[in-house]
């Protein structure tokens, strides 16, 4: 019974102790910044109804800049050229449709430097009317594909600024399996694609500023408040950051949340499977020395 | 010259006693190292440090098969070769990160313990002594592996410490650039901390854990009310098979069947922890790579140097490193600090019960004010703590000295 006492003691004071330099620690750290469920509540409501075949004529104008490699549209400029060309290589537009928020892509097109808080934005207003602006998000979301998988999710809302060097990722592209040559070891096609990588991110920390973060590993340098928060509206964790309000949906979000976690975090599943085997063993033994323990004692009170 | 029997057949039973004295030996350790009977489970602490340490030691075995000690490589080494390459990577690397945390716990539940039963006086001076020097070896243990995975914590913290060796007002930078082999944490820094976390400390670490084995065989582990046991008369009363009557046991089989039930418990806890909750042993900060650019906004160590550093950080440079290091020698000089004869819980001790408690609320409080950011209300709670801290220790001698002889 004493013995119990002083447990309880013991672990009274180990969770006091826990409460201060953890949860208690953090929340005064961090300033809380309260979520809207990727609802955009700050941009009015569409009062128009989008028709996908006007839309269809409306966006021969975005081809001038964006492929849409669904459709068979080809990208005008490869990306390092573009980024010499607007400072960062803009995006393929197939998936648009499906990661984007409705009401946010329609307000994005009317203004997007206004819409995605970034002080300097390439994309000039590209509809003219709130009408357009919606027959247009309207034909996005009929080419729009029924599934997305987190990486594609990735590629279209963080890949062109964002590499992701554990799943071989950088702002142009996948990395390409190339072949060195053997007698002196020197691999001449990686050496160039690293050239192409290295304008591209010169380029790119010109127009941001700075070189946006490699996120490999993102989902255990920030909590997921923060990462949810940010994602959502950027200046409300990070004032005056250069990142841009992308406008994702909730469900967009929640794919590029998984392949951050595929990419930063892979051992997750790995931990849940063998977790409660080690755990298990552990009880046992505990019960099994218990046992042992009584034996040895018998007798000596 | 001993007597060798000729005959004895290599490796038996008779031939390894003639050369190693295998049964005085496993007497005189084991089966007849005596332990009063008197006692609770925080007399496993001991045990359960000794397993903690050797979990460390082994997946310290396996990561280091794969870490690359290099400021380019090594942050990649452990968060992608390590936690997504290697198999089981990841178990070896959470076991290891929540093992040096954990550890530090139950440190500090051995040494309140000790506190709390003065388990210093009459005769241990050298089993706390021993036991101090562990800890510190353990702080630089902890310090220099938490560099190794060249994270904005590991560098900023790399170079906050280091920094301390100018001594302030002394200015003695050329120190500090001799420790760090370079002007700020760099390649020289990172190799001759990883040779101290990989060689040199944990060489003597385990030089002092047999010491620390050594201290305690002569005087004998204390007891839950402090008696001076007659253990020579004890122990004849237990091996005549007065066992009940007998007021000590053997270390092996019946302390150890104690030791190893609290060992198992403790072993669900902790890998509960491992698989379950490891965040609070592996800090956010450290998952995004060095970068002498960018300072974090909150540099802290971890938890268990909160403490140490809340004492030295609400003074001036000079004052607060003078505080600094009166905390870190202060319980080494417990033992000759407390006057008092009495061998007792605390709880029967008058003042000293109280001091006890003091003493304890207060490094809990000073733990979290290091961690907060050292602003308006914070600052103050600190520099209160802080100041407590040392009128405690200055009261001991005081309070101690008045205490009546039980």
């Amino acid at each position: 019974m004493k013995e119990l006492k002083i447990l309880g003691v013991v672990v009274v004071f180990t969770l006091i102790l826990y409460w201060g330099v953890e949860p208690f620690a953090h929340s005064q750290m961090h300033k809380h910044v309260e979520g809207h469920d990727f609802k955009y509540p700050d941009l009015p409501a569409l009062k128009v109804k989008g028709n996908a075949e006007n839309g269809k004529a409306l966006v021969a104008a975005c081809v001038g800049c964006h492929s849409i490699k669904s459709q068979g549209m080809a990208a005008p400029m490869d990306a390092v050229t573009s980024a010499q060309t607007y400072g960062v290589n803009p995006p393929d537009l197939s998936n648009m449709g499906a990661l984007l928020d409705e009401k946010f892509f329609a307000h994005f097109l009317l203004d997007p430097a206004k819409v995605t808080k970034s002080k300097h934005f390439a994309m000039p207003p590209s509809a003219g009317s709130e009408q357009d602006a919606a027959d247009i998000v309207a034909y996005f979301k009929s080419i729009a594909p029924k599934e997305i998988s987190p990486k594609e999710a990735y590629e279209t809302a963080c890949g062109r600024c964002h590499a992701n060097r554990y799943d071989h990722w950088t702002q142009i592209g996948e990395v390409p399996k190339t072949k060195s040559n053997i007698k002196t070891g020197v691999d001449l096609d990686a050496l160039a694609f690293k050239k192409k990588v290295g304008i591209y991110e010169n380029k790119l920390a010109d127009y941001m500023g700075k070189l946006p973060p490699d996120l490999s590993i993102i989902i255990r340098a920030r909590s997921e408040q923060f990462l949810e928060t940010f994602v959502e509206d950027p200046q409300s964790q990070l004032p005056g950051t250069a990142m841009p309000r992308v406008g994702l949906t909730k469900e967009g979000y929640e794919k590029v949340k998984a392949y951050l976690e595929k990419t930063g975090d892979p051992s997750k599943p790995k931990r849940e499977e063998l977790g409660p085997w080690v755990i298990g063993y552990f009880v046992l033994f505990a019960f099994l020395a218990f046992l042992w323990k009584k034996s040895i004692w018998k007798g000596h009170h | 010259m001993a007597h060798f029997d000729e005959n004895a057949r290599p490796f038996s039973h008779k031939w390894l006693n003639e050369r190693l004295a295998v049964d005085t030996l496993k007497r005189v350790l084991s089966t007849e190292y005596w332990i009063p009977k008197n006692i609770n489970f925080l007399w496993a602490m001991g045990m359960v440090l000794a397993a903690t340490f050797g979990l460390l030691l082994i997946s310290g075995i396996f990561l280091l098969m794969y870490y690359q000690p290099n400021t380019q490589l090594a942050f990649d080494s452990v968060n992608y070769t390590i936690m997504s390459e290697v198999g089981y990577g990841w178990l070896w690397r959470h076991i290891h990160g929540v093992g040096a945390s954990v550890v530090f716990l139950i440190i500090y539940i051995h040494m309140f313990t000790g506190i709390y039963y003065g388990s210093y006086k009459r005769g241990r001076e050298l089993i706390w002594l021993s036991g101090m020097l562990l800890f510190v070896l353990f702080s630089a243990e902890a310090f220099s592996g938490y560099m190794l995975p060249w994270g904005q914590m590991s560098y900023w913290a790399g170079m906050v410490i280091t920094n301390l060796f100018s001594m302030g007002g002394l200015h003695l930078n050329g120190l500090v650039e001799w420790i760090r082999g370079d002007y700020v944490p760099g390649q020289a820094f990172l190799n001759r901390f990883f040779m101290l976390h990989v060689l040199l400390v944990p060489l003597a670490i385990i030089g002092v854990i047999v010491l620390h084995f050594g201290t305690l065989r002569i005087p004998h582990v204390n007891n839950q009310d402090g008696e001076e046991i007659d253990f020579e008369e004890a122990a004849e009363l237990y091996k005549a098979g007065k066992i009940k009557e007998s007021k000590v046991i053997p270390f092996n089989p019946v302390f150890l069947s104690k030791d190893v039930f609290v060992m198992g418990v403790y072993f669900v806890i902790f890998f509960y922890l491992v698989f379950y909750h490891f965040e609070f042993a592996m800090d956010p900060v450290n998952f995004d790579p060095a970068n002498p650019l960018k300072t974090p906004t909150h540099i802290y160590p971890e938890w268990y140097f909160l403490w140490s550093y809340e004492v030295l950080r609400p003074f001036s440079t000079n004052i607060g490193l003078i505080a600094f290091a009166f905390a870190q020698v202060i319980f080494f000089l417990l033992p000759f600090l407390d006057r008092s004869p009495n061998v007792a819980p605390a709880s029967r001790r008058g003042l000293f019960k109280y001091w006890f408690w003091a003493l304890l609320i207060d490094m809990i409080i000073l733990t979290f004010m290091g961690k907060l950011p050292p602003e308006g209300i914070w600052s103050t709670i600190g520099l209160v703590a802080a100041l407590t801290f040392f009128g405690l220790w200055i009261a001991l001698p005081i309070i101690t000295s008045k205490e009546k002889k039980l």
